[in-house]
């Protein structure tokens, strides 16, 4: 029975896994772009990006999810995901992108603009190129400062992937739900939480380390 | 000819005047201080200097290539405000050093890419440099450390450096103690009479009259965005004409 559950665990662990992956690659250069908007001096950029990462970081996930895997179709009566499992975790994929990517903005905006104005005239006068300046004295300043926040919302991520159940995107929990209808017992659950306090673990401890191997200035 | 002319500089932020016809001129070799209450205009006029900031008109000229002409309409593209900022060097108050480079690193960072952009490889030639100026500096044991694990006055020593590394026409200091604790002033003033007694052609804004008058050759007395006076660093500092520069003066002596 245990290796049964842990099988079935496994593939749901599997389809969790990609969701969180596939965001993060996706939302984190996304966030960039995004948080440039947010930033940038001519109104009609950042005004429009900002109330867009107003109204998503201001609604649930779950609703975003459930418009955006719905939505299409009830407008333009066209069901532009397919229904089938591949097509369902892609809607899910791409409302985990813009969500995560709006939540990644905000933290890469407080990053640029913790760096002192200083920093970058200081450049400028020792003759250095805009470039020069973002990648040789800023990036790295930036990255410092954002990784504990980033660490945050990464590991709540791990967690929110399991809200992709409302379009019937299978993930570990809805395996693990399974058993109580059809074996009627209820560890499997818990063993659930055992698979996302592992990855969570992890995943903490390599943010330390990265902390850690940035904390040489400052 | 003067090594730089500045003429008429004029600088408004929005409704308020910061500076008004600022014409000054500094020969090679000179040193001269710029002193002036607060708000009267002087970190602005470096910041000017240094493009920084853009003058509302006026003109500034380096040998005889006129940096910025007020009278010119054309919009100075990056590169070429890049290239024009580089006859001057400035020493901030707070060093603005950058803290995830050692003190080596901070000097080399800037010419190492200048290098780069023209293709050369001068690693060696810049590192040497760089462990000159920093011995010059007296930093020798400090050359690895992060600006983190150095004093303010330590700090201001390796920012100094890092300026001159890229061998400016003329070096400017914005109050480069104001930021430091009292008993750290002296090791950099130190550095900044050495420059003097070698001839580096230098504007200093400081507080420290004694400073000014002993090291400079020259000392211009702003207030309220304008020049009351200028002239001999001695004269105008113990016999000034000026009224306000009297009374500034005067302020300086009561308040220690
Ligand atoms: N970016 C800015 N925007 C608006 N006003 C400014 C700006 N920078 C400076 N000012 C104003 O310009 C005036 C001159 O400022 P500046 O910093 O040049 O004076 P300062 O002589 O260097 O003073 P301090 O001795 O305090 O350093 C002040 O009234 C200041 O408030
Ligand atoms: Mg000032």
């Amino acid at each position: 029975m245990f290796l049964e559950v842990t099988l079935a665990l496994l593939g749901g662990f599997l389809s969790t896994l990609k969701l969180f992956a596939l965001t993060l690659v996706i939302a984190l250069p996304l966030g960039l772009i995004i948080s440039f908007g947010s930033m940038s001096r001519i109104p009609v950029i950042r005004k429009p990006v900002k109330f867009i990462i107003w109204v998503i970081r201001g609604t649930p996930l779950m609703l975003q999810l459930i418009l955006i895997f719905f939505g299409p179709g009830v407008i333009f009566g066209h069901q532009l995901w397919g229904g089938d499992a591949g097509g369902r975790f892609i809607a899910a994929l791409v409302a985990f992108s813009i969500n995560y990517a709006c939540y990644f903005s905000e933290i890469y905006r407080g990053g640029i603009q913790s760096v002192p104005v200083g920093q970058y005239e200081a450049g400028k006068v020792l003759g250095m190129k805009n470039g020069e300046i973002f990648r040789k004295i800023v990036l790295l300043q930036v990255i410092k400062r954002i990784v504990p926040p980033m660490s945050n919302e990464i590991i709540t991520l791990v967690k929110d992937t399991s809200l992709a159940r409302v379009i019937a995107v299978y993930e570990i929990i809805w395996d693990s739900q399974k058993f109580i209808k059809t074996d009627g017992i209820i560890w499997p659950l818990f063993y659930t939480g055992v698979y996302y306090l592992v990855f969570n673990g992890i995943l903490t401890l390599l943010f330390n380390y990265i902390e850690k191997k940035l904390s040489y200035f400052e | 000819m003067a090594l730089l002319e500045v003429n008429n500089i004029r600088k408004n932020f929005g409704k308020t005047k910061v500076l008004s016809d600022i014409s000054f001129s500094l020969e090679e070799g000179e040193a001269i201080s710029i002193i002036g209450s607060s708000g009267s205009g002087k970190t602005t006029l470096l910041r000017c200097l240094n493009f920084l900031e853009h003058p509302d008109g006026g003109m500034i000229r380096v040998r005889d290539e006129i940096l910025f002409d007020g009278d010119d309409s054309r919009r100075l593209s990056d590169e070429e405000i890049r290239k024009r900022r580089l006859h001057f060097g400035l020493v901030f108050q707070n060093f603005n050093l950058f803290p995830q480079y050692t003190a080596i690193d901070n000097v080399m960072l800037a010419p190492r890419l200048a290098a780069k952009n023209s293709g050369q490889n001068r690693d060696g030639e810049i590192r040497k440099q760089a462990e000159e100026l920093l011995v010059e500096m007296g930093l020798e044991d400090r050359m690895n450390n992060y600006p983190g694990q150095l004093s303010g006055g330590q700090q201001q020593r390796v920012a100094i450096a890092r300026a001159l590394a890229l061998h400016p026409d003329i070096l400017c200091f914005d109050e480069p103690t104001s930021a430091l604790d009292p008993e750290l002033t002296g090791e950099v003033l130190r550095v900044i009479r050495e420059l003097a007694e070698n001839h580096t052609t230098m504007i200093i804004v400081t507080h420290e009259m004694t400073f000014a008058r002993d090291v400079a050759d020259r000392v211009i007395f702003m207030d309220d965005g304008v020049i009351v006076e200028q002239g001999d660093a001695k004269q105008v500092i113990d016999h000034p004409r000026e009224e306000r520069t009297k009374q500034f003066l005067a302020s300086y002596q009561t308040n220690g």
